[in-house]
């Protein structure tokens, strides 16, 4: 009996192919690509969600603030701490806020925010949307004349575009604080001379840089946890593999972004 | 429960269906189908889990596209139609899912606003309001008005789900399992809501069931659906005067056993 049950169906088989895999994998990046598309077509065209909109930029940032408020002051004060002997070395501990702000504006600041919400608000958004799916509310929003793309994904990708950045200036603010209390233990300096040093080596580009990455990154993280969601199926399995989906893929996106803006905003410093 | 003489207009058919064909991969649902449901009239579609029931009430309301035919609902084809004439349609029709698919972030209130507010852009907050209690006595469940759907009961929640379609005063009532999972009490209280609906409202209701009580208290007609085609179409007891043994079946489950 066993040996009969471990013989794989033709479906099965089928399933296994690296021909079926990568079939599916390309498929998938077509489907995304229109997913894409439709939502360029359907976020700016009247009538508008405001109200949903702003319910949406509440919820991403009420979810997330308390997390990015902790992780961004840990992320300061550890970077800061873990840096000074290192420039220890060379005798260059003044250098610290200064290494500090480039490293926190430039890279952590965007990265640490969006794999913050990936967790948080990406897995929220595919499960809660693929749960809508799996009961029909999504349908049942179709069939009263209501059109859900438009009120529960254009909203939602709108919100993390919008509201990610913002997260991000919060974080950098707070690592900021967290640099500062770790070298006001060590080296006394003023919160005025850090500021000062802080924002001397960076330059409007940073700022610009930091700003286009965040948006990306909360668009990414907004269109994939929807998208995950918005076409989960197998019931309350598929909302599992929603949440866990939206989290993995908005990640692994995050950091390939990242390596690509990084290349091309290198070109103009 | 005695089923009150319906006004039905033969003259005016609000859904026709010709020659319409789905198949899922390589599974045929439907094989060709003719349907009409005329002004009026509940129709009940009866056919085993699986055969194509829901799949045919979800390509009515557009939901699904068939691979070939054509549906006619209130004189507008709807595989032609363009997104825009596809929502303004669907309007008209109500439809009450299985699971009544109730919003579970929102209140009963803001379930039964949420079309209302959509769809009528100059309405005023005390229309919404009369709307909301009026729909909401029609089921008599007035007192659940600031419950959410995860504290109501099953029967509750099919109510409130058709409240939710009645709200917009629909022409056509689709009615995806309305008894399923519920206790023998409470699905005679949903079959009587139907036909209050159907006297109420002047609508006109296709019924998808397996439960032949529904069947017989509510349809005026009745379709079974065997196979992917509808195999007998008429009254309750012309369907089931037969010695077929596709349909047999379901008459001495349902009334024998």
């Amino acid at each position: 009996m066993d040996n009969v049950s471990n013989i794989p169906t033709p479906k099965q088989k089928k399933g296994n192919t690296f021909r079926h895999r990568l079939g599916v994998f390309f498929e998938d990046i077509y489907k995304i690509h229109l997913f894409i598309v439709r939502f360029f077509k359907e976020a700016f065209r009247p009538p508008f969600e405001f109200k949903e909109l702003v319910r949406q930029c509440y919820e991403v940032g009420v979810r997330s603030f308390t997390l990015i408020s902790v992780t961004g002051f840990i992320v300061g004060f550890i970077f800061t701490k873990q840096s000074r002997p290192s420039l220890a070395t060379f005798g260059a501990n003044s250098w610290l806020p200064s290494l500090v702000s480039i490293a926190i504006m430039r890279a952590l600041a965007p990265l640490v925010t969006a794999l913050i919400a990936s967790g948080k608000v990406g897995s929220s958004i595919g499960a809660e949307l693929g749960s809508m799916r799996v009961t029909e509310q999504i349908d049942a929003m179709e069939v009263s004349g209501t059109n859900p793309f438009k009120f529960l994904v254009c909203t939602r990708v709108l919100a993390t575009t919008l509201t990610i950045p913002i997260l991000a200036t919060y974080t950098a603010f707070i690592g900021l604080l967290g640099g500062y209390l770790n070298v006001s233990l060590n080296e006394g300096i003023s919160y005025t001379a850090f500021v000062q040093q802080f924002f001397q080596p960076l330059m409007f580009l940073d700022f610009t840089a930091s700003l286009i990455k965040s948006v990306v990154f909360g668009f990414t993280i907004g269109i994939v946890g929807c998208y995950q969601g918005y076409y989960s199926n197998k019931g309350t399995e598929g909302v599992g593999k929603a949440a866990n989906g939206a989290v993995v893929t908005a990640m692994f996106l995050v950091f390939i972004e990242e390596i690509i803006i990084v290349q091309i905003t290198g070109n103009f410093r | 429960m005695e089923k009150a003489k319906a006004n039905i207009d033969y003259n005016n058919t609000v859904i026709s269906i010709r020659g319409i064909e789905k198949s899922f991969e390589d599974y045929a649902v439907l094989r060709g189908i003719d349907l009409d449901l005329y002004q009026g009239e509940n129709l009940v579609v009866l056919g085993r889990s699986g055969s194509g029931k829901s799949v045919l009430i979800k390509l009515i309301s557009g939901l699904l596209k068939p691979d070939k035919g054509t549906i006619e609902v209130l004189g507008q084809d709807v595989c032609c139609l363009t997104d825009r004439q596809l929502r303004e349609l669907r309007i008209r029709i109500g439809f009450s899912f299985q699971n009544s698919a109730l919003y579970d972030s929102m209140t009963v209130r803001k379930n039964l606003e949420f079309p209302l507010v959509r769809n009528r852009t100059k309405i005023t907050r005390k229309e919404i309001d009369t709307a909301v209690e009026t729909v909401l006595d029609a089921v008599g469940l007035s007192q659940t008005i600031n419950q959410m759907p995860a504290e109501l009961s099953g029967g509750q929640r099919k109510r409130i789900g058709i409240a939710r379609t009645l709200i917009l005063n629909p022409e056509i009532m689709l009615y995806d399992e309305p008894t399923a999972g519920l206790d023998p009490i409470t699905c005679i209280e949903i079959n009587a809501l139907i036909n209050e609906v159907q006297q109420r409202y002047h609508t006109s209701s296709i019924i998808i069931t397996h439960d032949l009580t529904c069947a017989k208290e509510t349809g005026d007609r009745i379709a079974m659906l065997i196979e992917g085609q509808f195999q007998r179409i008429g009254t309750f007891n012309e369907v089931f005067d037969t010695n077929d043994k596709r349909i047999k079946p379901f008459f001495d489950y349902n009334f024998i056993h």
